[in-house]
């Protein structure tokens, strides 16, 4: 789940991370009073990604009616396919210097790593290509967080290779990354977050270091412990997921796991090795799958039903490729789930099933009288559907 | 011989009463493990399955001296359990659990780490050695089959096909692992392949990564410094979009790093054999077994 910028910040400030003055608006005229307490105000579309400022959807605002236009442009916009369900005023900023500051999670190390740099306000992924010695990181010990030396350290091997004006005296930078390093470190554990992002991490002309910008992803599989925030993004979630794939967006309605992938061969299969497996199959054949779809292990015939209607839903699909290694399933079963859904939702369109493993041949002999399909290689079940699909848009 | 796991291991089951960790354990039982107790807070002093049953990890290992464990448990308390089992001071820990929270497995990792137990998983299949008759996890028995190749593999069913694919060919396995598709992982690629470089009874190790991460590359690195044994690569996931979660929760291209592409580069770099599909492995493995 990615929060919203200004979901993000109110995590910040309940953490004592500090971020700009600023009011949520979801109307052109909420805008305008918010502008009135706030004074001048950069209005920031709230869209769960990045590259909004380019398509328009930052606005510096003078006056309120500034900022009633500014809003009720960005209102109406649809940045990147994300309609926009709220705007966020905040107050303008006197900007001596923009920094990086994340912990995100890092794979190799298995560990979060805090990542620092002051060529904030880019991508981070650009500075890591292109300057990678710009970025400076840690990896705490999950247990004690990041100690103070360390995080000073962290600065110190920023700032070594840092250009430009410094701000800030080095004590005084030293002595406020301190606390916000271990304050986001937290916030990423408190949340069960695999990014806790500021950047920029603004340090003002007076010396305050403020967030300016605020990014935030909780872990799929720590939601559960979340619900106040799943709550809480409430009625954005629609918004918040609106430049989604639509068909992904219903998959997940329904509990899928399942990918869409743009081609016109629907894939099917138990495990998620085996399916990425089943779609590098059918390229190599020739064809190009409409989706990933791993129904798990144990899989039920009610199970196998959900998957086709699922894979039916895409209008581009013009046949499907399942594919079955019986361990704990038994191939008999899923044969007659597959039967059964095929002619209840009525599927007109070329099947093969290659299915191997626990009573492959009770399986098969069944889906033959049934007039489907049966293969035992999975290459060879590919070239067939990949051959079928073609004829059948010839 | 055989990595990991052998006939002497004596194994406990931590979930054993749940319906998974029931079913699992009478399939290992089946294999011929020698699984010697289960562990279920709240449950200590039943029998179930025909073994005893332990409130504490602690407890099962003084009244068993069992010195592996397969973590059942649901995903909310398996970091614990993973934890609990180092703490009493197994030595191996096999967690099939999958949905594990990413934050769970960082600290569960990092205290195994630091008492010096391994992990395999989670969110994956466990590993079986067949010569030994001796399985922790979910590998269907029917799949193994004693011979001289190791598997190492992050997915379940592609690890299962492999094994039976090779079987058919005449080739079993010394030990098959399923090191597991989450994100953040006890025993990497390399560590299973360090194991497999000492072992007699491995000849040739058969490697099946998918798309996400860069541990398909630091394997090709230790095997680029020189490996004692001929490797089998296979790579899942060529098609697989960029920030796509296919399936597995780790596996996925973020940004320029996992795809399938730079994991092949980086194997056949190394001198590793890429096979494009499970008949090619096979075909690879018979070519290199039959030449000697």
């Amino acid at each position: 789940m990615k929060l919203l910028e200004h979901q993000a910040k109110a995590q910040f400030r309940s953490e004592g991370i500090e971020c700009p003055m600023g009011r949520v608006a979801r109307t052109p005229g909420e805008a305008e009073s918010a502008a009135r307490e706030l004074g001048e105000v950069v209005v920031k579309a709230q869209v769960p990604i990045g590259g909004r400022g380019k398509a328009g959807g930052v606005k510096v605002a003078r006056t309120p009616e500034e900022a009633r236009a500014a809003a009720s442009q960005i209102l109406q916009m649809e940045i990147r396919g994300y309609r926009v369900p709220a705007v966020l005023l905040e107050e303008l900023l006197d900007i001596g210097r923009e920094l990086y500051l994340g912990v995100t999670l890092d794979r190799d190390r298995r560990r979060l790593a805090v990542l620092l740099s002051f060529a904030g306000g880019m991508e981070i992924e650009d500075v890591a290509e292109r300057t990678p010695e710009k970025i400076a990181k840690l990896w705490p010990d999950p247990f004690s967080g990041p100690l103070p030396f360390e995080i000073r350290q962290l600065t110190l091997n920023a700032l070594a290779s840092a250009q430009g004006e410094q701000i800030l005296e080095r004590s005084r930078l030293l002595n406020l990354m301190v606390p916000l390093v271990q304050r986001l470190y937290q916030l990423c554990q408190r949340l069960d977050a695999t990014l806790c992002e500021i950047n920029p991490l603004v340090i003002t002309r007076s010396g305050q270091l403020i967030a300016g910008d605020g990014k935030v992803e909780v872990d799929q599989n720590a939601e559960y412990r979340h619900q106040d925030l799943v709550r809480e993004l409430g009625g954005d979630a629609e918004a918040a997921s609106s430049g989604d794939d639509q068909l992904e967006v219903e998959a997940r309605r329904r509990g899928l796991t399942y990918v869409h992938l743009g081609g016109d061969v629907g894939v099917i299969g138990n495990g998620a090795g085996l399916v990425m497996n089943t779609l590098d199959l059918v390229k190599q054949q020739g064809g190009s799958p409409a989706n990933f779809l791993d129904i798990g292990g144990g899989a039920k015939a009610e199970v196998v039903r959900q998957a086709l209607e699922m894979v039916l839903l895409d209008p581009e699909v013009k046949g499907i490729f399942v594919n079955i290694f019986g361990g704990i399933t038994r191939g008999d079963e899923v044969a007659k789930g597959l039967i059964q859904a095929r002619d209840e939702l009525q599927i007109k369109l070329p099947l093969v099933v290659r299915m191997t493993g626990t009573r492959e041949e009770e399986g098969r002999r069944l889906l033959e009288e049934a007039g489907i399909t049966p293969a035992v290689s999975a290459s060879e079940a590919a070239r067939r559907v990949v051959e079928m699909v073609a004829g059948a848009s010839r | 011989m055989s990595i990991l796991l052998n006939s002497e291991s004596r194994v406990l089951v931590q979930g054993m009463t749940g319906s998974e960790g029931t079913f699992h354990t009478q399939q290992m039982i089946e294999f011929g493990t020698n699984v010697v107790a289960g562990v279920s807070p709240g449950k200590g002093g039943s029998q179930h399955l025909g073994r005893p049953v332990f409130d504490s990890v602690a407890e099962a290992v003084i009244a068993t001296g069992a010195t592996v464990s397969g973590v059942f448990v649901p995903p909310a308390f398996a970091a614990d359990a993973i934890m609990e089992a180092a703490a009493a001071g197994l030595q191996l820990v096999v967690c099939i659990t999958e949905l594990i929270p990413v934050n769970d497995m960082i600290r569960a990792r990092a205290y195994l780490s630091s008492r010096g137990a391994r992990l395999v998983g989670p969110n994956c299949p466990g590993l079986m050695s067949p010569g030994e008759r001796s399985k922790v996890g979910i590998i269907p028995n029917q799949n193994g089959r004693p011979g001289p190749v190791g598997v190492v593999s992050r997915s379940g069913t592609l690890t299962y096909e492999i094994m039976q694919s090779l079987a058919a060919a005449g080739f079993g396995q010394s030990t098959a692992v399923g090191i597991g598709g989450d994100p953040v992982l006890g025993l990497s690629f390399s560590d299973v392949l360090e194991l497999f470089a000492t072992d007699p009874k491995t000849e040739l190790v058969v490697m099946a990564g998918e798309i996400g991460g860069s541990d398909e590359e630091r394997a090709a690195e230790l095997i680029g410094r020189g490996y004692p044994k001929p490797v089998v690569g296979f790579i899942s996931g060529r098609t697989a979009p960029p920030g796509k979660r296919m399936g597995h929760a780790g596996a996925i291209i973020s940004g320029n790093t996992g795809s399938a592409a730079s994991k092949v580069a980086a194997l056949e770099r190394a001198g590793v054999e890429v096979a494009d599909t499970i008949e090619q492995i096979v075909e690879r493995v018979t070519a290199r077994l039959r030449r000697g």
